[in-house]
């Protein structure tokens, strides 16, 4: 079949077919940036935080008339408090381990400090979050050692949150390793706290831990994390707790009376918005809530979209089957077989759809340009556009089969008749 | 006239049930996706206290000097966000606004004095006397603490009227102490119906939205002798030499917000001068000093979301595709009546007749459009809550403006999609039709 005919006729409905390319163009140009930005976003959410995260828990509590000081005698009796219920929660029978932590990944609570190679360093060589914890915090997390040793209890020291902070030994985690240590083997080397004179010397890697917001502030250093084998003390405390496999409901029960047994001058919420008592996957899911839900919102709008500009080829063909229904006639009557009829409306179809995807990646990527300018999004991979063209093409030619099947049906009789 | 329009474009619209339905769900769709993404925008973008923003100013003072942004792109290169202890105070010392406050964010614990109740955990303001007529909090009962209070650092509180219920249990509470970390407070004031959507005199470290409610101001002063800490954002430049909170406050390190409110642009002008004078004198590098407005700081912040925005403008491209789409049905729909427009134009109608009758089809069309999308974007706003975070999601609202929008915008949009192709019908050329008939 040669095009000639389909150019010729569609040259007596230039504009109609403007639009329609147009419509094509515009959807495909919203439809990948749509699903480029979904992409992302279940990346974001689906990402692994490095620790084990099933029948783990966080409790959050704060002590009633404890002291807010930062001098020795306040931080020994706060520290006393933490070490009393440290024990409280390893004696439940459900816990497997707990530790106390400042902060954890994902909470949004954040202590974040810069990395140097040489002391006094203007400029951080990497900005990373710091996580402080007891002996137990690493296999509280299950955060995998990829190189050097885990801390042992003599290494933990315990101070006032506000007070200076020198370790003399840190863990890192293997992309920081890699940042400030490129050539490899940072076990045993030194790096320098913020402005700090006094060295820390690496004694361990882990694999993979995330830092403790997934916010867009974090994006430089998401992998960036720090742990230091400290207590802090201050009047609220965090404790992660792993639970024994499948007794997590109950351990989150138990903790919280077995706290309260032990001193009932504190404040553990339980009310629904403000529960200090959280699994791990409750974090999780409110950490990447607006992630999810912008997702959600980009799916329905391309379903929308989709599902309009669909509606909109069939409605156009049908009014132009309905409008060459004498013409179809005449071809049939002429000799063209139905399936000739079918493939004609096809390949028009395919044409207008063909010009509007090529207009449509330029303006996809055009927006996605803009995008990234104004709202600083990622270049969005070829394999979107590409995507998105098929889906277009796709759409157009499942929205044409309907009306160009009444196409074909139209007998050949219709020729002989006047009107 | 227009009934004979109005007529004739029901009858029209009638002939062909499944191109009527079409666009009028297309319209429907594209308007109600607009509209739901609009009223998250409106809700996040909105002015917190339109009566005075224009009088309310955040002042900046780069206390960290050149070097701190020796790192920054040029456009960051303002002074920080917040204030450190020292400015904050000496700022307050000088007292050059019209009314004017430093504060801080506290989470304190309230004790409940009824027996039986565990303790609660309460989000509050350390602030100075003059932050209320600042903000204009209504009082249920009883009222702010007084400048004397401020100076001598008196154990007051005001309290929120949740606040109020769950420890007082009601009432009329002022002269009562309410118990904060271990220390009586005396009850001055009782807050009343006081929410705004965003907590706009603390953004940096509310983040602007914040789901917790005040339910606790304290005197700054008392706050600071308490030894009560800050929750909330502490940026250093150079750690604190010293530990603790008495640390941070001889420190750089910035934790504290401060607003003032200036009358009129010439108090604001003097306000400006007075912090370049006020940080020529204690800082040796030259000054580096902003006075936002409310609305400019608001702005500045970045407290919309960028989510937000993206939303919105995705939606208005999907707007604009189903305009698209209503103006192609709407060109095949008008050309095929190619033959009816030549009669009537043969008869004497002008194109102005054409078009009248042609944009109310359109018209109609957005009408009938503008109902469904009502009703859609009841929908959606309704089911933001399942997709959004609560903070944001609880901001927007179905309210009449938001539903006159939808049917405006509709009616526009389809009286827009109408137009080329009523110009289309108006150029027919009446003896071709006559003809080929």
């Amino acid at each position: 079949m040669t095009l000639h005919p389909i150019l010729a006729a569609l040259r007596r409905h230039k504009a109609g077919v403007v639009l329609i390319a147009l419509q094509i163009a515009l959807t495909l140009a919203i439809v990948c940036n749509a699903i480029f930005i979904i992409g992302q976003r279940i990346q974001r959410i689906q990402r692994p935080t490095g620790m084990d995260e099933s029948n783990l828990f966080l409790i959050t509590q704060l002590w009633v008339g404890a002291p807010t000081g930062d001098d020795q005698a306040s931080t020994d009796k706060l520290d006393s408090m933490l070490r009393t219920d440290l024990a409280t929660l390893r004696n439940l029978p459900d816990v497997e381990s707990a530790t106390t932590m400042n902060t954890i990944p994902l909470i949004n609570s954040s202590w974040t400090n810069g990395v140097n190679l040489k002391p006094n360093q203007k400029h951080s060589t990497a900005h990373a979050a710091f996580y402080f914890g007891d002996e137990q915090m690493m296999n509280t997390m299950k955060v995998q050692l990829a190189a050097g040793r885990a801390f042992t209890s003599a290494d933990i020291q315990h101070r006032g949150m506000r007070a200076a902070d020198k370790p003399p030994i840190i863990i890192v985690t293997q992309a920081l390793a890699d940042k400030l240590f490129p050539s490899g083997n940072a076990v045993g080397k030194s790096v320098y706290l913020a402005d700090n004179t006094t060295p820390s010397t690496i004694v361990g890697v882990v694999k993979r831990l995330q830092v403790s917001s997934a916010d867009n502030w974090t994006n430089d250093f998401t992998w960036y994390s720090v742990l230091e084998p400290v207590r802090l003390n201050s009047n609220f405390s965090r404790y992660l707790v792993r639970a024994k496999p499948g007794r997590m409901q109950s351990a989150m029960k138990e903790a919280r009376k077995a706290l309260f047994a032990a001193n009932p001058m504190r404040v553990i919420d339980d009310s629904a918005e403000h529960n200090s008592i959280k699994s791990f996957a409750d974090i999780r899911a409110r950490a990447y809530r607006a992630d999810r839900g912008m997702a959600i919102l980009m799916g329905v709008i391309c379903v929308i979209l989709l599902g309009v500009t669909g509606a909109g080829i069939v409605g156009l063909t049908s009014f132009w089957v309905g409008q060459r229904h004498k013409q179809i006639g005449v071809r049939r009557a002429l000799g063209a077989r139905k399936v000739d009829i079918l493939r004609y409306f096809q390949t028009e179809n395919l044409l207008i759809a063909g010009v509007g995807a090529i207009a449509g990646i330029i303006l996809a990527v055009g927006l996605n340009l803009w995008l990234m300018h104004r709202f600083e999004m990622d270049r969005m991979p070829v394999l979107y556009v590409l995507a998105g063209v098929a889906v277009v093409l796709a759409l157009g030619q499942a929205a044409v089969f309907a009306p160009a099947r009444r196409a074909a049906n139209v007998p050949p009789v219709v020729a002989t008749r006047t009107v | 006239m227009f009934r004979y329009y109005l007529d004739l474009a029901l009858r029209s619209l009638k002939r062909s049930p499944g191109l009527t339905a079409l666009m009028i769900l297309t319209i429907g769709f594209g308007v109600a996706a607009s509209m739901t993404t609009w009223s998250v925008f409106r809700a996040v973008s909105g002015d917190p206290i339109p009566w005075k923003s224009a009088e309310l100013f955040v002042p900046q003072i780069d206390m960290w000097g050149p070097d701190a942004h020796s790192n920054d792109t040029d456009s960051e290169k303002g002074p920080p966000d917040a204030l450190d202890y020292n400015d904050a105070v000496a700022l307050m010392r000088d007292h050059r606004a019209s009314l004017q406050s430093a504060l801080y964010m506290v989470t304190p614990s309230v004790v409940p004095s009824r027996p039986g109740t565990h303790p609660i955990n309460v989000t509050g303001h350390a602030v100075f006397s003059e932050f209320f007529p600042m903000v204009d909090m209504p009082f249920l009962y009883g009222g702010g603490w007084s400048a004397a209070d401020d100076e001598h650092r008196a154990e007051v509180a005001v309290i929120s009227s949740d606040l109020n219920n769950k420890v007082f249990g009601g009432g009329n509470s002022v002269g009562k102490t309410v118990n904060v970390e271990g220390r009586d407070y005396r009850v001055v004031g009782v807050i009343g119906k006081w929410n705004p959507q965003l907590k706009f005199y603390d953004v940096v470290n509310t983040g602007g939205f914040y789901v917790d409610k005040e339910d606790l101001f304290l005197p700054f002063n008392t706050a600071i002798a308490a030894g009560m800490p800050n929750d909330g954002n502490t940026n250093c430049y150079k750690m604190p030499e010293e530990g603790g909170f008495v640390g941070l406050q001889h420190s750089s390190c910035i934790w504290i917000a401060y607003m003032v409110q200036l009358d009129s642009a010439d108090a604001a002008q003097r306000y400006q001068d007075y912090l370049q004078g006020f940080s020529r004198q204690r800082y040796s590098w030259t000054p580096n000093v902003r006075l936002r407005g409310l609305m400019d700081w608001l702005d500045h912040e970045h407290v919309v979301p960028r989510d937000t925005k993206v939303s919105l403008l995705v939606a208005l491209g999907l707007l604009i595709v189903c305009l698209v789409n209503t103006a192609g049905l709407l060109l095949a729909k008008f050309l095929r009546r190619s033959g009816e427009i030549g009669v009537r134009r043969a008869l004497g109608a002008p194109k102005s007749a054409i078009y009248g009758q042609f944009l109310t089809e359109g018209g109609v069309i957005g009408l009938a459009g503008g109902v469904l999308g009502i009703l859609l974007t009841g929908i959606g706003v309704a089911s933001v809550g399942l997709v959004l975070p609560k903070d944001i999601a609880d901001l927007a609202r179905l309210d009449v403006t938001l539903l006159l929008t939808t049917l405006v915008v509709a009616v526009l949009a389809s009286v827009l999609a109408a137009l080329y192709p009523t110009f289309r019908a108006s150029s027919v050329q009446p003896a071709w039709q006559l003809k080929s008939n």
